[in-house]
């Protein structure tokens, strides 16, 4: 396939879906079944286009990066900065090809279920139609070749995930949860803007290959490597909002008050997911320092979510928070130097949290119908601690629920197993590179949390019996629509599709297609190279494989203990360790903590603005206002308000003070003031002040009635006298006026000719 | 001077577009003063914004020989889109509530 | 006579023709359509005074927009299928007069005022250069000037709606 075959297929891959969203958005009243079919299509055809991308890519540009730019806007040569122009443009690496696939897989099955999951919703067709311009926009990021179209797919993800996860707005919890998703992303994304503009700043384009291959030729941002280290880390800092990450994770459990699928799609496989693509694109300008604090900002979220996981009762939520804990995983994966299973992890863990998420939501939707029929609208459909059981009743959700949770917890055959393993193994080979020994031990505590939590859900939603007898009868297996995803998933989930040795990726297709790039920092502040990083993961490769079993096993073999088999209560660890407990079930109170600080901050300053608009600057306006009124009113008294005299008097007063102003101005502004000029000027105010003087003192009743009524009937006099005469030429014909200007014009001419 | 004449219409120049465009002007302005249909008034003007946009551009290539004229020309011709789209609104209007558009039998702003 | 004066002269008949049925036509329609030979006949005077992009700007606003508009106004204005189609004229003596006399001024002008002309540069393209001079200096104006088009839109459609409760 040739290398144009490729990008323009990769084109039409991006703007198919917005293609669906501008049809669906318009029309979706009107197509039959309100246009779900179109927009499933239309993603069932990219992902088609994707797949055959994916094998034009790997198969005969295997090594190549293929581009293709244009410019957008050329400044020409401007001013004080030189040549400035926008290039724009699409990439395809394997990175891009293979999160094609990824990307368009799940927004396709995501799709597919949503036709069973949202049957009858209130906005069925608007629904499909966000789902469209979601895709649009994550595949905006992926093909991207520059930070420009980069960013502004970044904010129409955060602005169709607001959509989306504001679906039903009606609910409080919702908008407030798609509220707090876009703000939060906000704060993520004024970082990463910044980062981009200190890289423009210095290099004047946005295309990564232009700023990469500046970097590696020397230049680096204002000359010095700490601004490198930080514009690294500010755009790190939009992977921190978009990918949940520490301390920006608290949006994500909130956003699960989106429909299901969605929480399937955006928040476990594409939009989290961003955050981790776009570490991996910059990775190569990270330096040591900048993939240091990845690290431990990975590590830090995969810990925190993990545990908090564990006190959870909401399905969604559990799941939420094991996806924080994933996405920290990956991070931390990126950040270690384990490119390639950072990325890879990315690429299982889609598939199978994907596959969770839906699986969650054919539970719920079961549930829901049930409780609905038995008309309990007090029951959360969502609470674990109500399930129990469905094994018998939802098999294919069970089986499949099942094998993705034997993927996320790392069971050998899964491909959660062979990515995991890898990141573990990159964890040990970096802390025996610069000893960061804590990186690997939370690494594989996370991974026994995971395990641990993961079966808790299991064994409380399938397994063992069903709290209400009468409710297990009502519950049934989900419609094919949604059954069918699931199975795709679960298929996706084993190891085959990326590695035919289930012991090892290295061997796969994919990791020969997702080398790490080699730093293009200087070797001064680089992390260790890939040569170096390979020799340390070969060592550690079999240890790691071996205690992540372990690991793992411990974590399984926990929670059938608990759960299932009963030897420990449950209860009875919650009560002896209550606080910690408690803790973990506030989610570290995270959110009492921004509540406490940035929210109430942010209010109050905004208390303090609102006084200050109110009491300096209106006081002073106010205060103006008053003082004048006071002084006019202060001085006419001797007037009845309205009588002439007094507007006489006012304007005489307001003629004075324009007089004075400008003598003022004059003297302030002529830089040479002549000496006569200014006794000129002086006799004339002394002339006008005593005039007024004289208004005000001497003359005020008989110069008022006499002289001032007697100028103004004059005046009023001769006004009406001319309007008289002039009314006849007012005809009130334009034509007429028309003539009049014409002669006007004509005498013009001759008179200056 | 009959041939002097000649001579003169067989160059043509500037003087040639610009008396083009005075005539044209006059046609605008006799239609703006006699007509009583209203759009009639508009095609008027229409004619005589046409006949200053021939100046404009005349005296851009023939006296300062830079582009300004038709940069001006330009904007002319947006006023004169907006004009027209104004005008004809109001004509609309005028038309709905007395059912005439002859601009002397509207006189009701008169006295 | 070379080709210049011949497509000059033909096209100043044409915009002239044009203009003349619009004016002195009774028939409304009639003017309409002169319009359009008005219209087009200024825009090759145009071409004639190198100024392409005008030219196409002209064909394009013009007639393919303000035309438009003032048929769409004849339409809805005037009963086409009534004899009132037909419009008629007022006070045309005078006009007549004062018409005359404003073009003699103006031609006479023309004709004899020694202008000061420059060498007529060689042709070539413009679009390019009006627009670098409509985004450099004359800036304020285009960005006025698209305020303008945008009251205009507004005012247009809010004078010429229907009222509901009228």
């Amino acid at each position: 396939m040739s290398q144009e075959t490729i990008l323009q297929l990769s084109t039409v891959i991006l703007l198919l879906p917005l293609l669906g969203f501008i049809l669906l958005i318009f029309f979706n009243k009107r197509l039959p079944r309100q246009g779900d079919w179109l927009g499933t299509g239309i993603l069932f055809l990219c992902l088609l286009l994707s797949v055959i991308v994916l094998a034009g890519k790997l198969g005969s540009h295997h090594d190549e990066v293929l581009q293709f730019k244009f410019t957008w806007v050329d400044w020409g040569n401007v001013p004080g900065i030189g040549p400035l122009k926008l290039e724009l443009g699409i990439m395809v690496d394997n990175l891009v090809a293979i999160m094609l696939v990824v990307v368009t897989i799940v927004s396709s099955l995501v799709h597919l279920f949503s036709i069973g999951y949202m049957h009858g919703d209130v906005r069925y067709g608007r629904y499909f139609a966000y789902l469209g311009v979601f895709t649009f926009s994550m595949l905006g990021i992926v093909v991207t070749n520059n930070f420009f179209m980069m960013y502004v797919s970044w904010e129409l993800v955060g602005l169709s995930s607001y959509l989306l996860i504001g679906h039903w707005f009606e609910k409080k919890s919702a908008s407030d949860a798609a509220n707090k998703a876009f703000i939060v992303n906000r704060i993520g994304d004024i970082g990463m803007f910044t980062g981009i503009m200190i890289l423009f700043a210095n290099f004047q384009t946005f295309t990564f290959d232009d700023i990469f291959a500046a970097i590696q030729s020397g230049t680096i941002p204002f000359g010095s490597e700490p601004w490198l280290t930080a514009a690294g880390i500010l755009i790190f800092a939009g992977a921190v909002g978009k990918s949940a990450q520490f301390p920006l994770h608290v949006w994500l459990p909130d956003a699960m008050e989106g429909p299901t699928p969605v929480s399937a799609l955006i928040h476990a496989a594409t939009m989290v997911a961003a955050g981790v693509y776009l570490i991996a694109r910059t990775f190569t300008m990270m330096t040591a320092d900048a993939l240091i604090v990845i690290t431990y900002i990975g590590a830090i979220t995969a810990f925190i979510a993990a545990t908090i996981a564990i006190a959870q009762n909401d399905i969604k939520k559990v799941l939420a928070y094991s996806t924080v804990s994933q996405l920290g995983y990956m991070v931390m994966g990126l950040g270690v130097g384990a490119f390639t299973a950072g990325f890879f992890h990315l690429t299982t863990h889609a598939m199978f949290k994907a596959g969770l998420f839906l699986a969650s939501g054919s539970v719920i939707h079961a549930m829901h119908h049930a409780l609905h029929h038995a008309g309990d609208h007090h029951t959360d459909p969502q609470d674990i601690r109500f399930m129990g059981g469905l094994r018998s009743k939802m098999p294919i959700t069970f089986w499949t629920f099942l094998i993705f949770t034997l993927a996320i917890s790392g069971v050998p055959f899964t491909s959660g197993f062979l990515s995991k393993d890898e990141i573990l193994a990159g964890t040990l080979a970096f802390s025996s590179l610069n000893g960061h020994a804590i990186i690997p031990i939370i690494g594989f505590f996370v991974a026994g949390l995971t395990a641990f939590y993961m079966f808790r859900i299991v064994i409380l939603t399938f397994l063992g019996e069903h709290k209400d007898a009468h409710r297990i009868q009502e519950i049934h297996e989900s419609p094919f629509t949604m059954t069918v995803p699931l199975m795709v998933f679960a298929a996706l989930s084993f190891f085959a599709f990326y590695s035919f040795d289930p012991f090892g990726a290295s061997s796969g297709w994919f990791y020969a297609a997702v080398p790490r790039p080699e730093s293009v920092v200087p070797g001064t502040v680089a992390a260790p190279g890939v040569a170096a990083f390979e020799e340390a993961l070969h060592h550690s490769h079999s240890l790691a494989m071996i205690l992540s079993l372990t690991v793992a096993g411990i974590g399984i073999l926990a929670a059938f203990g608990t759960y299932y088999w009963k030897k420990i209560s449950a209860d009875a660890v919650a009560d002896r360790l209550k606080p910690l407990h408690t803790f973990l079930m506030n989610k570290w109170y995270f959110d009492e903590l921004y509540e406490a600080t940035a929210v109430n901050g942010t209010k109050g300053l905004a208390r303090a603005y609102a006084w200050f608009d109110d009491r300096v600057i209106d006081g002073i306006v106010n205060g103006v206002g008053s003082w004048t009124r006071a002084l006019t009113l202060g001085t006419s008294r001797n007037w009845e308000e309205g009588s002439l005299g007094a507007v006489f008097y006012k304007a005489i007063s307001a003629g004075l003070s324009i007089y004075i102003g400008w003598l003022v101005t004059s003297a302030l502004m002529s830089p040479e003031p002549a000496f006569g000029e200014m006794l000129w000027n002086g006799i004339l105010g002394l002339a006008t002040a005593g005039l007024t003087f004289f208004l005000f003192f001497v003359g005020v009743g008989g110069f008022d009635n006499k002289i001032v009524d007697g100028l103004v009937n004059a005046v009023a006099y001769l006004a009406g006298f001319f309007g008289l005469i002039s009314r006849r030429l007012q005809t009130g014909k334009v034509q007429t006026y028309l003539v009049f200007v014409i002669f006007g014009v004509m005498v013009f001419f001759l008179w200056f000719r | 001077m009959a041939q002097e004449f000649m001579q003169w219409l067989s160059h043509p120049g500037l003087n040639h577009f610009l008396i083009v465009s005075g005539i044209l002007f006059s046609f605008g302005i006799f239609a703006v003063l006699t007509r009583r249909n209203a759009i009639l008034v508009l095609m008027g003007i229409e004619l005589i914004l046409n006949a200053a946009n021939i100046n404009f551009i005349a005296f851009s290539r023939y006296g300062t020989g830079t582009l300004d004229g038709q940069v001006i020309a330009i904007f002319v011709i947006i006023l004169a889109a907006a004009e027209a789209a104004i005008a004809l609104a109001i004509v609309l209007n005028i038309y709905q509530n007395f059912n005439t558009i002859n601009v002397d039998e509207i006189n009701q702003l008169r006295d | 006579m070379d080709l210049f004066t011949i497509i000059f002269y033909s096209f100043a008949v044409i915009t002239l023709g044009g203009g003349a049925v619009v004016v002195f036509s009774r028939n409304i329609v009639h003017s309409a359509f002169a319009l359009l030979f008005a219209f087009f006949g200024v825009a090759g005077l145009y071409v004639l005074l190198m100024a392409d992009f005008l030219a196409i700007t002209q064909l394009m606003i013009y007639v393919g927009g303000i035309l438009v508009l003032i048929l769409f106004g004849v339409m809805l204005t005037s009963q086409v299928l009534d004899v009132q189609i037909k419009t008629g004229t007022i006070q045309t003596f005078p006009a007549v007069l004062a018409v005359s006399a404003l073009a003699g001024t103006l031609v006479g002008i023309f004709w004899s005022t020694d202008w000061k002309t420059t060498a007529a540069p060689p042709m070539e393209v413009t679009a390019a250069k009006i627009g670098e001079m409509l985004l450099t200096s004359y800036l304020l104006p285009f960005e006025i000037a698209s305020v303008v088009l945008l009251a205009a839109l507004i005012g247009a459609a809010m004078i010429a709606r229907r009222e509901k409760n009228a």
